[in-house]
């Protein structure tokens, strides 16, 4: 019947263009595919061009290829102290998030509270404040004006201030707020697609509800945690604005390297390879779990 | 839907998880709070203790220039990106979901990939790419920059509405004869209008929040709003600085909240009808 239809169709519509024609394909796709290979494919390229260029002075290279700059990011401990750090504090966030993130996924989805769609609201909310608001909002919770010092000053529990923010429990802190979100939305999709007679048949045949989340709930659930795992770990490692707000000089990441270096500096053949160095890292995070999740989960997660 | 019969353990498993929960809202909601409250502060400084109720940080904020044109500056961008986000998202999602062509799996994930790249690889990689070509930064690199940001977004938003609309519907008027322009027009975006809306509100707030990346794309002496407050930061934490964030806040959650009201209510209107 289908197929008949079809037929009909391709009759009344052709005029030598078949009904789902690859050339109107290519026609509706072809200005996002000529943005992305401009805006996207063709930058990448160049700076990975821009790796092999000389650095003359301030703002001004040189064509002549060379492989200075990667010696130079490959034997120089400075750029290996920050590569660790980046990782360090982005793979820290990322679990810390996992552990906190699943918790209020879990209890939305099981929850038999009637209003449901108002805790996944308030989850959503935080994506509308600007960024930068809700980082610097973090200075008057841990500044020395902040709320915990001044209300613990007040109870003479401490008389200094405690040196709270610029620290890299700040940096922490702020990722924390800023994926918090993305991780629990990933973590309740997941569990969303969880059949929960599953549940029911492993509690029937004599489960305890810890072994029943153990042996069900918890394996199923893992392409969403494993998403926002991926997901919080990139953005946490390619993060610009939080260190910057919350962090102190000794707490720069990758990224605050990269601006200080083009913007700074103005070298921007060492800006291009550390901007490959980090695509490739975040890249290779990406591969990797794309080869055991595929990215579909991704997907899933960031039009949730 | 918790277990039928919860066994103890069980019992403070889920307590501990609504413990959990609870502190997890409260520490997303707790600074933005702060920031709230301390706008209006009587105090000359951006922090704690609260000193008494004051208006005049929003006052002062009416007649700062800087903020004012920022705030334009965002506004346009904003607008910008969102019309020419759409209407390319929607071209691109209706190829990608009603037709088969070699390549569509490659460009699918081609789509969502500046979502998952660092926004300071994108702005470097803009850079670079405007050295070459020997051009100053501009307005149209910006906007150009935030469609770039925003695509993935609205791709997925639109795909994933696209997928429910029967094409049975727009293949039904095709075969009465009616021209692909118009099926599209009458049958096709009138059933798109909730992902239409979604992604003009997202691509918007997103263009309007976008900071890191602005930092390199945006041109000499050019602030957008969430630059500006960065800059304002730089100084100290003053309480106009959360006057500031008070109306943004009231802004970019108040329009979507407004927004999905009126849609809601216009659903039951034609629905009642």
């Amino acid at each position: 019947m289908a197929a008949r239809t079809h037929k009909l169709v391709g009759r009344v519509v052709t005029k030598g263009w078949k009904l789902y024609d690859q050339r109107l394909a290519w026609v509706l796709v072809a200005p996002v595919l000529l943005l992305l290979t401009l805006l996207l494919l063709l930058p990448i390229a160049m700076m990975t061009v821009y790796t092999f260029f000389t650095f003359v002075t301030a703002g001004v290279e040189s064509a002549v290829l060379t492989f200075d700059n990667w010696k130079e990011f490959l034997t120089d401990s400075y750029y290996h102290g920050f590569l660790w750090k980046t990782v360090r504090v982005g793979a820290i966030t990322a679990v810390i998030c996992a552990i906190l993130g699943y918790f209020p996924a879990y209890f939305i989805w099981a929850t038999t509270f009637k209003h449901k769609w108002l805790l996944l609201l308030l989850l959503i909310v935080p994506f509308w404040i600007s960024f930068t608001i809700r980082t610097f909002s973090w200075i008057h919770i841990l500044g020395e004006q902040g709320l915990i010092n001044v209300v613990l000053i007040r109870l003479g529990v401490i008389n200094e201030p405690l040196p709270m923010l610029y620290t890299e429990g700040a940096v922490i802190m702020g990722l924390l707020h800023f994926l918090l979100p993305y991780m629990i939305l990933n973590v309740y999709v997941s569990l969303e697609s969880i059949d929960r007679t599953l549940i029911a048949a492993a509690r029937s045949m004599g489960c305890t509800s810890a072994q029943a989340f153990r042996e069900v709930t918890l394996p199923l659930s893992m392409p969403g945690l494993g998403a926002g795992l991926l997901l919080c770990f990139v953005l946490a490692a390619g993060s610009y604005v939080t260190p910057q707000l919350l962090g102190g000089s000794r707490d720069a990441l990758f990224g605050n390297l990269i601006y200080d270096t083009i913007m700074g500096q103005l070298n921007w053949p060492m800006g291009a390879t550390l901007s490959i160095v980090l695509f490739v890292l975040l890249g290779a995070a990406a591969a990797g779990y794309s080869r055991y999740m595929g990215l579909s989960q991704i997907m899933k997660g960031l039009s949730a | 839907m918790r277990a039928e019969h919860p066994d103890r353990e069980g019992r403070w498993a889920w307590r501990l998880t609504g413990v959990i929960t609870v502190c997890v809202y409260v520490f997303m909601f707790a600074p933005i709070l702060a920031t709230v409250v301390l706008s209006f502060n009587a105090s000359m400084f951006g922090g704690f203790p609260l000193t008494g109720f004051s208006l005049r940080w929003y006052e002062k904020l009416l007649t700062n220039e800087p903020v004012l044109d920022a705030f334009r500056t965002s506004m346009w961008i904003a607008l910008v990106t969102a019309a020419v986000t759409t209407l390319l998202g929607i071209m691109a999602a209706l190829a990608l979901v009603r037709f088969e062509f070699r390549g569509k799996q490659a460009i699918n994930t081609l789509v969502i990939l500046p979502a998952l790249v660092p926004e300071t690889i994108l702005g470097v990689g803009l850079l670079v790419m405007i050295k070459a070509i020997d051009q100053p930064r501009s307005m149209t690199l910006l906007v150009l920059g935030h469609i770039l940001l925003t695509l993935p977004y609205v791709v997925l938003i639109v795909q994933a509405r696209m997928v429910g609309i029967k094409r049975s519907y727009e293949e039904a008027a095709l075969s009465l004869g009616a021209p692909r322009v118009s099926t599209f027009r009458e049958i096709t975006l009138p059933l798109l209008v909730p992902a239409v809306l979604a992604s003009v509100l997202l691509a918007f707030t997103i263009s309007f929040d976008n900071t890191s990346a602005s930092l390199f794309w945006r041109p000499a002496g050019v602030e957008t709003m969430p630059t500006q407050i960065l800059s304002m930061l730089k100084i100290s934490i003053s309480p106009e600085v959360n006057a500031l964030g008070t109306v943004m806040i009231l802004l970019t959650v108040g329009i979507p909240l407004a927004g999905g009201l009126i849609l809601q209510s216009l659903s039951w209107f034609k629905a009642s009808k």
